[in-house]
C-alpha cells in the first residue's frame, strides 16, 4: 500500500453510513439494563473491569494481613498474635496474593485490554468469560469467610503434606484451602482458553503473528503456560482432598503414598506460576516502555523469542524448591543449570528495554517510573534467585527471610511495579479521564523507598538465620533491627500503595478528559474512544505494521461486518487474513447461575463427597439451561433438511 | 475521496474444524483434560516405586474382561461418531440426532463396563492402598468426561428433535464428535497404563 494521508475523511454518504452503523451497532451490544443485566453482561470490558476491581480488593486485603504481620514481627517476643492465627495470616496472604490477586489481575487486564488492542469486538466466549469471573469470586469470598470463622487454612500457601494430611491437620482448614483451589484453577483456565482463542483467531486483518504487541505476546505465552501448569495443581489438590474427605493414600506413606510426590506435583505448577505472574508484566514493561520511548521496541524477534523461552524454561525448573528433600546429586545438578538458564532470556528482555530507552526520546512520566523502578528491582531479585539456584546456598538459607526477600523483589518488583506502571498507563483508557502525574511519581518514590526498606533487610535476617513462618522470636536472636526497619518500610510501602488508590479515586472524580490517545501510544485500543464503546470500534481495523498508529499509511477499515447483530471478524491464526463471519452469543444469566451450581458442589465438598454428585447435577441443570434458549438474533435457523 | 476499506460481507458464518473457534476451544479443553490425565499416569508410575510387587501384595491384578470390552466399544465409537459429525457438516438434522442417540447408548454402555470395573475387575478399593487410591483416580477422572460428553450428546439431540435448529448447533454436534475423539483415544492410554502395565512391570 502506498503512503496516503492517514486519514480520508469520509464523504457526506459515508459519515451518514457511518452514523447508521454506530447507532445500530449501540443497539446489539449494548448490555440489558438493572441488575439482572449486570450479572448477566457479556461485554468483555465489564467483566474485566469487575475482576480487575475484585483483584485489587483481595490485594487489600493481602496487604492488610501483611501490615498486621509486619506489626507482630517489629519488635521480639510480641504477643499480638497467637502462632495459631500467625499461622493462618501468612497461609492467607500468601493464597491470597497468589490466587486471588496476581493471576487473576494479570488475566483480566489482559481480557480487557486485548481485544482492543487486536481490534475485535469481544472475547472468543463471552458467556465463559462472565462464568469464570463468578467462579474466581466465589472462590476468594469462601475462603475469606473461613478465615473470618477462624477456619482459614494454616499450613502455608503450598499446604506440604503432612502436615496439611488428615493427620495433622483435622478439621476443615486444609479442605477450605484445597476447595479455593478448585474456584481459582477453574476460573484461570477459562481466561487462559479465552485469550489464546481470542489472540489467535480473531486479530484484526493484517495482523500477522509477527506484527503482534509484545504485550499480547506475553498474555499469549501465559495462556498456554496455565493451561499447562494449572492441571498439576488440579490433580495435586483434588488428591488431598481425596485423602482428606475420603481416605485415599495419595500422600500417606503407610500405605505406599509418597509426601514428595505432592511437592512434585505442587511446584510443577508453582514454579511456572510465578513466570504466569511475570510474563504479563514484561507485557506491561514493553507497552510503557516502548511508548514513553517513542520507538519501536528494539530487538522485537529476540523479544518474542525470549519469552517463549522462558516460557518453555519455566516449566523445568520446579525441582530447585525441593534441593532440601534430598534428591539425587544428578538431578539437584540439573535443575541448578536450568535454573540459571532462565537468566539467558531475562537479560536478554533487559538489554532490549534499555536498548529501547537508549535509542528513544525518552519522556518521564509515571508509568515509565514504575517501569525503570521495575527494571532495577527485578534485576536484584534475579541475581538472588541465581545464587538461590547453586544448591549449597540454598541449603543455607532454606526457609529463611532469604527466600522471603528473594521472591517479594521477583513478585513486587517484578510483577506489581509494572503492575502499577500499567494501571496509570491504561486508565485513561478504561475511565476515560487522565490520572494525577504528580500523584503518579509520588506514588512510585514512595513505594520505590517503602518497598526496598521492607524488603531488602530481609535478606540479611535470612543470612542471619531467621526462618520464615515464625510468630515471633527471641530478644537476643540479633534480628531486633532488621525487622524493625523492616517493618517501619512496611508503613512507608502502604502509604505508596494509597497514594496510587487516591490517584485513581481522583482521575475517576477530576481527571482531565483523556482523548483517544492521551500518551501518543502505538496499538490498536488508542484508536477507539476512552472509554471504548461496548463494541470496541464502528469498523474494524487493519493493520500493515507493529506500530499501526504510528504508520504514516491510512488504516483500511473493515466494512460488511452485520452491524444489528453482535458479529466478529474471525482470522486466520498465523497471518491473521480474513476467514469468516462469526454470530457471537450476548448477555445470559446461566453462566451465572452455572457458577452459583457450581458454588453448591464445591463448598458442600467441604462437609461430604457427595458434594461432587451434588454439584454435578446443578451443573447439569444450568447447563441445559445455557445451552437451551433459542432465537436470538444472531443465529440463523437452519433449514430444515433432515 | 472515499475511505479505502476491506468488504467481508462475502465470507461464510458458519464454518467446521481448525477454522471455528469453537474448534480451538475444545481443543482447549482436550489440552487441559489431556494434561491433567498425563499427570496422572506420572504419579501413577512415581507411586508404583513405592512398591515391591505391582499391584501390592494381596491386591490381584486387575481383570481385563469389562475394560477390554470398553476399549473395543470406544475405539468402534469412533465410527458412529464420524458419521454424525460427517452429517451436521450436511445439515442432516434427523440423522444427526439419530446418530448421537447411538452415541449416547454407546456412552451409556461404556459407563456401565466402567461400574463393572470399579465394582470388581479392579480387585481393591480406593482406600485399600496408594495403588487402589490411583488405579480409582484414573478411571474416575475419564469416566467423569465420558459422562459429561454423554451428558452433551444427549442434550443435543433432544434440540436437534424438538426446537427450532439453529445452523450453530450442527457446529456444535462437530464440536462434541471432536471432544469425543479425544476421550475414545486416551483411553488406549490410560486402559494400558492401568490393565497392561501392572503385568509388564
Amino acid at each position: 500500500m502506498s503512503a496516503v494521508a492517514r486519514t480520508t475523511t469520509p464523504t457526506p454518504a459515508e459519515a451518514a453510513r457511518e452514523a447508521l452503523d454506530r447507532a445500530a451497532l449501540e443497539r446489539a451490544w449494548s448490555t440489558p439494563p438493572g441488575l439482572l443485566g449486570w450479572i448477566s453482561s457479556a461485554n468483555h470490558k465489564e467483566v474485566a473491569k469487575r475482576y480487575i476491581a475484585t483483584a485489587f480488593g483481595f490485594f487489600a486485603l493481602g496487604g492488610v494481613l501483611a501490615a498486621l504481620m509486619r506489626l507482630q514481627l517489629a519488635h521480639p517476643e510480641s504477643r499480638l498474635f497467637g502462632p495459631d492465627l500467625y499461622n493462618q495470616m501468612f497461609t492467607m496472604h500468601g493464597s491470597t496474593m497468589m490466587f486471588l490477586f496476581a493471576v487473576p489481575v494479570m488475566e483480566a487486564i489482559g481480557l480487557y485490554v486485548v481485544p482492543l488492542m487486536i481490534g475485535t469486538r469481544n472475547v472468543a466466549f463471552p458467556r465463559m468469560n462472565n462464568f469464570g469471573y463468578w467462579i474466581y469470586l466465589a472462590g476468594g469470598l469462601m475462603v475469606w469467610t473461613a478465615f473470618v470463622l477462624n477456619i482459614g487454612p494454616d499450613t502455608g500457601w503450598f499446604a506440604y503434606v503432612p502436615l496439611s494430611g488428615p493427620g495433622f491437620s483435622p478439621g476443615k482448614r486444609v479442605d477450605v484451602w484445597s476447595q479455593l483451589i478448585t474456584f481459582t484453577e477453574i476460573a484461570a483456565l477459562v481466561a487462559a482458553v479465552e485469550i489464546v482463542v481470542t489472540t489467535l483467531k480473531m486479530r484484526c486483518p493484517g495482523m500477522s503473528l509477527n506484527r503482534m504487541p509484545l504485550f499480547v505476546w506475553a498474555m499469549l505465552i501465559t495462556a498456554f503456560m496455565v493451561i499447562f501448569a494449572m492441571p498439576a495443581i488440579m490433580v495435586a489438590s483434588g488428591m488431598l482432598a481425596m485423602d482428606r474427605l475420603v481416605d485415599t493414600h495419595f500422600f500417606n506413606p503407610a500405605e505406599g503414598g509418597d509426601a514428595l510426590l505432592w511437592q512434585h506435583l505442587f511446584w510443577f505448577f508453582g514454579h511456572p506460576e510465578v513466570y504466569i505472574i511475570f510474563i504479563p508484566a514484561t507485557g506491561f514493561v514493553s507497552t510503557i516502555i516502548s511508548t514513553f520511548s517513542r520507538r519501536r521496541i528494539f530487538g522485537y524477534p529476540a523479544m518474542v523469542l525470549a519469552l517463549i523461552a522462558t516460557g518453555f524454561l519455566g516449566f523445568s525448573l520446579w525441582v530447585h524448591h525441593m534441593f532440601a528433600t534430598g534428591l539425587p546429586q544428578l538431578g539437584e545438578s540439573f535443575f541448578t543449570a536450568a535454573s540459571m538458564m532462565i537468566a539467558i532470556p531475562s537479560g536478554i528482555q533487559v538489554f532490549c528495554w534499555l536498548a529501547t530507552l537508549r535509542g528513544g526520546r525518552v519522556v518521564v512520566r509515571a508509568p515509565l517510573l514504575f517501569a525503570l523502578g521495575f527494571i532495577a528491582l527485578f534485576v536484584l531479585g534475579g541475581l538472588t534467585g541465581v545464587m538461590l539456584a547453586a544448591v549449597p546456598l540454598d541449603l543455607q538459607v532454606h526457609d529463611t527471610y532469604f527466600v522471603v526477600a528473594h521472591f517479594h523483589y521477583v513478585l513486587i518488583g517484578g510483577a506489581i511495579f509494572p503492575l502499577f506502571g500499567a494501571v496509570l498507563f491504561w486508565l485513561p483508557k478504561i475511565t476515560g479521564r487522565m490520572p494525577s502525574e504528580r500523584l503518579g511519581r509520588w506514588s512510585f518514590w514512595v513505594t520505590f523507598v517503602g518497598f526496598n526498606l521492607t524488603f531488602f533487610p530481609m535478606h540479611l535476617l535470612g543470612l542471619g538465620g531467621m526462618p520464615r513462618r515464625v510468630y515471633t522470636y527471641a530478644t537476643n536472636a540479633g534480628w531486633a533491627t532488621g525487622n524493625a526497619v523492616a517493618s517501619a518500610g512496611a508503613v512507608v510501602l502502604t502509604i505508596g500503595v494509597l497514594l496510587l488508590v487516591t490517584n485513581i479515586v481522583w482521575t475517576l472524580r477530576h481527571g482531565a478528559p483523556a482523548g483517544n490517545d492521551p500518551w501518543g501510544a502505538e496499538t490498536l485500543e488508542w484508536a477507539t474512544t476512552s472509554p471504548p464503546p461496548a463494541y470496541n470500534f464502528v469498523y474494524l481495523p487493519t493493520v500493515d505494521s507493529q506500530a499501526p498508529l504510528w504508520s504514516t499509511h491510512e488504516r483500511v477499515i473493515v466494512t460488511g461486518m452485520r452491524t444489528h447483530v453482535r458479529e466478529v471478524l474471525v482470522t486466520e491464526p498465523i497471518d491473521a487474513t480474513p476467514d469468516h463471519r462469526h454470530p457471537l452469543d450476548g448477555a445470559s444469566i446461566w453462566p451465572f447461575l452455572t457458577a452459583v451450581a457450581a458454588t453448591i458442589g464445591i463448598v458442600t465438598a467441604l462437609f461430604t463427597p457427595w458434594g461432587v454428585t451434588l454439584g454435578s447435577l446443578l451443573v447439569l441443570v444450568t447447563l441445559t439451561g445455557w445451552f437451551w434458549p433459542r432465537g436470538a438474533p444472531e443465529h440463523e435457523l437452519a433449514e430444515d433438511s433432515g | 475521496m472515499s475511505r479505502p476499506a476491506l468488504d467481508v460481507s462475502a465470507l461464510p458464518t458458519i464454518v467446521y474444524g481448525p477454522r471455528a473457534t469453537l474448534w480451538w476451544g475444545i481443543l482447549g479443553l482436550i489440552a487441559i483434560e489431556g494434561t491433567a490425565l498425563a499427570i496422572t499416569g506420572v504419579a501413577y508410575l512415581y507411586l508404583r516405586q513405592n512398591f515391591v510387587a505391582w499391584p501390592p501384595e494381596g491386591t490381584p491384578l486387575p481383570a481385563l474382561g469389562a475394560a477390554t470390552a470398553e476399549l473395543a466399544v470406544l475405539v468402534a465409537s469412533v465410527i458412529p461418531m464420524a458419521a454424525v459429525d460427517w452429517l451436521a457438516r450436511r445439515a442432516q438434522r434427523r440423522l444427526v440426532a439419530i446418530g448421537l442417540g447411538v452415541m449416547v447408548v454407546i456412552g451409556l454402555v461404556s459407563l456401565g463396563l466402567r461400574a463393572l470395573q470399579f465394582a470388581g475387575a479392579l480387585g481393591c478399593r480406593w482406600d485399600t492402598n496408594a495403588y487402589g487410591s490411583i488405579v480409582w483416580l484414573l478411571l474416575g477422572m475419564h469416566a467423569a468426561h465420558v459422562l459429561a460428553s454423554t451428558f452433551e450428546n444427549a442434550l443435543l439431540m433432544v434440540v436437534l428433535l424438538f426446537r427450532p435448529v439453529e445452523r450453530k448447533d450442527f457446529v456444535d454436534a462437530h464440536a462434541n464428535a471432536f471432544y469425543w475423539y479425544f476421550i475414545a483415544g486416551i483411553w488406549v492410554p490410560v486402559y494400558a497404563l492401568v490393565y497392561l502395565a501392572p503385568r509388564w512391570l
